[in-house]
C-alpha cells in the first residue's frame, strides 16, 4: 500500500526525522491563509498523488507570495496530473501541500527495502539526491553506499555513522544525520513499511538535514494490525477497477489489451496472460481468483471483467485441484444466470473431473466456446477476437 | 528414500480443529499420509478425526514422534507456530497460510539460526500448496492424483502452475518423485537453491522442473547453483514475460536487484546456466520429455 508524501512526512517526523514546515489544505481558499500561517517569503505548492516525478509534470510550484500559493493551488486541485509513473492516464489532485521553501546546500539519496537475496531490510545511500534511484544506478553507479539492517537488533548507530560519513557529510553534520537514517529505519521496521524512500535528503544552506520529498509503501499482509497506517489509503489513487478487486479478495491488476482474464492462481494467471501474448492477443487484465475458486469468487470475477469496456473477448481457466471442475462448472453456470455477457467466452477447465465439468457446462446451454489445453484456451480466445 | 518426507513420516496439524485443517487432514489421510494428530492450543486432551489433539508442539511430538508439521493457522499467528515447530524438534514444518507479513518472516528466519545445520527445521513456503511425493505421502493441499509416481523432481512458486505441469507430465506418462511448492512470497523458508540441492543428492530424482515467475532473484541463484553443482539436469519455466514492470515489485526494489529479475532476463540467465527452458506453459510436459529421453 502506497501513501501520499505528506503522510510519509508526519510519519518519519515522529520517527525523528526533521521536515520543512508545511501544511495540508483541500481548496484555494484555505492555501492562502495556510501559507501564512507556515510563514516565510517563499512557498512550494506539491500535488500530492501516488507517485514520483510531479516536478516534471508541472505538479510542484514555487511561490513567493500568499496570493501565488492560492492561485498554484487553484491550478492544480482537480487536476490529473501524468508522470511517467502513472501511465497515460495520470492520477487526479485531490490534495495539495504547501510547504515553506528550502534553500538547498546538497542534495542526497537515502532509502531502505527489503534485499530478498540476504533476506533484511538494505540501507541504499548516494551523494546524487534529486535522481531517481534507477538512474542513480545507472549513470553514477560509483555514488552508491549500501548497509544491511539486522532485523533482529535493528539499525545500529555506527551503521548510520558508517552512512553519514560514506556520504561525505561534514563532522558537524554526522549527529543529526545518523539520527535521520536511524529515525527512517525505525519506521521502516515498527510499521510495517515495505519500502522507505527520501530523495532528496538535504542539507540546507542553514545546515539543517532535511527530509524535502519522501515516499512510504507497505506491506498488505501486515494491515491487520497497522489501524493507523490502514487509514492512510486513498482510494481515489488507485484504479477503480483494482480497488473494487482489492476489496472483494481478488487479485487483479488492469492491463491494456483486450482479451479479459478469470484464472485461479497467481502463477497459472500469469501462464496463461503469457500464452495469450503468444498466440497474437493482449491480456487486458492479470485476474487470479485464488486456488480454489469458489463460486463467490466466480461471481465477483465476471463482474469486475464486464465493468472494463475494452474487454472483447473473456478467457476463464481453472485447474481444479481437490475443489474438482464439476463443482466450479456449477459456480460459472451460477454466475452467468446474474451477469450477461456480450462477448465471446472461452472456458478451459483442467484437472479433477474434468468430463464432469465439460458436461455440466455443456448440458447448460451457456454460449461458450470449450477449451482442452492452455495453447487451446489463447488461440480460440484470439481467434474469436478475429471474428 | 525420498527428499524431505518419507512413506511413515510422521504428521501433525497445527490449527487441526479448524475448518481447512480438518478438511485437508482428512484430504491428506485419504492419501496415505501418516497423520498422527494434530495441535490447537485449548483443545488438548480431545479427540479430533480419531487424532488426539495437543495443546503445544512440544507435548505433541513427545507423545507421537511426529517429524512433520502442516500449518493451517491464521497469518497473523503463523510465525509464532512455525517458530514452535521448529523448537519443538520439527524437521519438516509446511506453511499453507498466504499473508503472513514479510517482517515475520524474516524473523522466523533469524529465530532458526539459534539451530545448528543437522538441528534445523525445513521451512517450505508461506502461501504454498506444499509437498507431495507419489504414492509415498502428501503434505500439502494439491489434488493428489494428478501426480504420477516417478523419477522427476518439482519445485514451483505457483501452486496451480504446479498442478498444471503435473498434469501433462502424467498425460506424456511420466512421473514425479516429489514436488515442492515453495510458494509466492517474497521472503519464503525454503528457496529454489535449497530445493534443488535436495534433489541432487535425492536417489529417486533423475531430473528437476523448477517453475518459477518474475521477481527476486531465487530461480537464477538456484540457476548458478546447478551450473556449479550438479550432474542431474534441470529444466525451468518463467511465468510472467507480459507482467508489466513496477506492477508487483517495489520501485526503491529496483536498485538492490535491478537486473535479473523480469521474465526475460530470468529466462537468458538460466540458459546461461545450462537450464533447458520450456518456451511457453503447455510445453513444460513436453520439455520435460525431452531432456529424460536423452538420459
Amino acid at each position: 500500500m502506497d501513501i501520499h508524501e505528506y503522510q510519509a512526512k508526519e510519519i518519519l517526523s515522529s520517527f525523528g526525522v526533521t521536515i520543512p514546515r508545511g501544511g495540508i489544505v483541500y481548496s484555494p481558499e484555505t492555501a492562502e491563509n495556510k501559507a501564512r500561517e507556515i510563514g516565510g517569503s517563499k512557498w512550494v505548492v506539491k500535488a500530492q498523488i501516488h507517485s514520483g516525478a510531479r516536478g516534471k509534470a508541472g505538479g510542484v510550484i514555487v511561490c513567493n507570495s500568499p496570493l501565488e500559493v492560492a492561485q498554484a493551488t487553484d491550478k492544480l486541485l482537480g487536476k490529473k496530473l501524468v508522470t511517467n509513473q502513472t501511465g497515460p492516464q495520470g492520477k487526479i489532485v485531490n490534495r495539495i501541500y504547501i510547504e515553506e521553501a528550502t534553500d538547498i546546500e546538497k542534495e542526497l539519496y537515502l532509502g531502505l527495502v527489503f534485499d530478498r537475496s540476504s533476506e533484511s531490510i538494505m540501507v541504499v545511500a548516494s551523494t546524487e539526491g534529486g535522481m531517481s534511484v534507477e538512474e542513480i544506478a545507472k549513470e553514477k553507479p560509483e555514488s552508491i553506499i549500501r548497509s544491511k539492517i539486522e532485523v533482529a537488533v535493528g539499525i545500529q548507530s555506527f551503521q548510520a555513522r558508517e552512512l553519514a560519513f560514506g556520504l561525505g557529510i561534514e563532522p558537524e553534520l554526522i549527529r543529526r544525520a545518523s539520527e535521520t537514517i536511524v529515525g527512517c529505519a525505525k519506521a521502516f521496521s515498527e510499521l510495517d513499511a515495505t519500502m522507505v524512500e527520501v530523495n532528496p535528503l538535504v542539507i540546507s544552506k542553514q545546515k539543517q538535514i532535511l527530509a524535502l520529498d519522501c515516499k512510504m509503501s507497505f506491506d498488505n499482509n501486515a494491515m491487520f494490525r497497522r489501524d493507523k497506517v490502514s487509514e492512510l489509503r486513498d482510494k481515489t489513487q488507485e484504479d477503480d477497477k483494482e480497488v473494487y478487486a482489492s476489496d472483494r479478495g481478488l487479485n487483479y491488476v488492469s492491463l491494456d489489451g483486450n482479451i479479459g482474464n478469470i484464472i485461479n492462481g497467481a502463477g497459472l494467471a500469469m501462464a496463461s496472460m503469457d500464452m495469450i501474448k503468444l498466440a497474437g492477443g493482449e491480456p487486458a487484465n492479470f485476474l487470479d481468483v485464488g486456488g480454489g475458486a469458489t463460486p463467490e469468487k466466480i461471481v465477483k470475477a465476471f463482474r469486475l471483467i464486464t465493468m472494463d469496456k475494452k474487454v472483447k473477448v473473456i478467457l476463464v481457466n481453472i485447474f481444479a485441484g481437490i475443489n474438482r471442475c464439476d463443482w466450479v462448472a456449477e459456480g460459472i453456470v451460477q454466475a452467468l444466470k446474474k451477469i450477461e455477457i456480450k462477448v465471446p467466452l472461452v472456458i478451459r477447465l483442467a484437472g479433477t473431473n474434468v468430463e464432469k465439468g465439460n458436461k455440466i457446462l455443456r448440458d447448460s446451454k451457456l454460449n461458450y466456446i470449450e477449451a482442452n489445453t492452455l495453447e487451446d484456451a489463447a488461440n480460440k480466445a484470439v481467434a474469436a477476437l478475429k471474428k | 528414500m525420498a527428499v524431505i518426507i518419507e512413506k511413515n513420516t510422521k504428521i501433525l496439524i497445527q490449527g487441526f480443529t479448524g475448518k481447512m485443517g480438518t478438511f485437508h487432514a482428512e484430504e491428506m489421510i485419504k492419501y496415505g499420509s501418516n497423520v498422527v494428530g494434530g495441535v490447537t492450543p485449548g483443545k488438548g486432551g480431545q479427540k479430533h478425526l480419531d487424532k488426539p489433539v495437543f495443546n503445544t508442539v512440544k507435548d505433541a511430538v513427545k507423545h507421537t514422534g511426529a517429524t512433520a508439521s502442516i500449518l493451517f493457522v491464521p497469518p497473523a499467528f503463523a510465525a509464532d507456530s512455525a517458530m514452535e515447530a521448529a523448537d519443538a524438534g520439527i524437521k519438516t514444518c509446511v506453511a499453507i497460510v498466504d499473508g503472513i507479513p514479510s517482517h515475520d518472516m524474516i524473523r522466523i528466519k533469524r529465530y532458526m539460526r539459534r539451530y545448528s545445520k543437522n538441528e534445523k527445521m525445513t521451512l517450505v513456503g508461506p502461501n504454498c500448496a506444499g509437498i507431495i511425493s507419489p504414492g509415498k505421502s502428501m503434505l500439502g493441499i494439491m489434488p493428489g492424483h494428478i501426480y504420477k509416481e516417478g523419477r522427476v523432481g518439482i519445485i514451483s512458486r505457483s501452486g496451480t502452475l504446479g498442478y498444471e505441469a503435473a498434469e501433462q507430465m502424467k498425460n506424456l506418462g511420466i512421473g514425479i518423485s516429489t514436488s515442492v511448492g515453495i510458494g509466492g512470497d517474497p521472503i519464503n523458508g525454503s528457496s529454489f537453491r535449497d530445493i534443488i540441492e535436495k534433489f541432487e543428492t535425492d536417489d529417486e530424482t533423475d531430473a528437476i522442473l523448477m517453475i518459477g515467475e518474475i521477481g527476486g532473484p531465487q530461480e537464477v541463484a538456484a540457476g548458478e547453483f546447478a551450473k556449479e553443482n550438479m550432474k542431474k539436469p534441470v529444466i525451468g519455466y518463467i511465468a510472467g514475460l507480459t507482467a508489466p514492470k513496477g506492477r508487483v515489485m517495489g520501485h526503491a526494489g529496483a536498485i538492490v536487484s535491478a537486473y535479473g529479475e523480469s521474465a526475460v532476463e530470468k529466462v537468458e540467465l538460466l540458459k546461461e546456466c545450462g537450464v533447458t527452458i520450456s518456451k511457453n506453459p503447455s510445453v513444460m510436459g513436453e520439455t520435460v520429455k525431452s531432456v529424460i529421453e536423452k538420459l
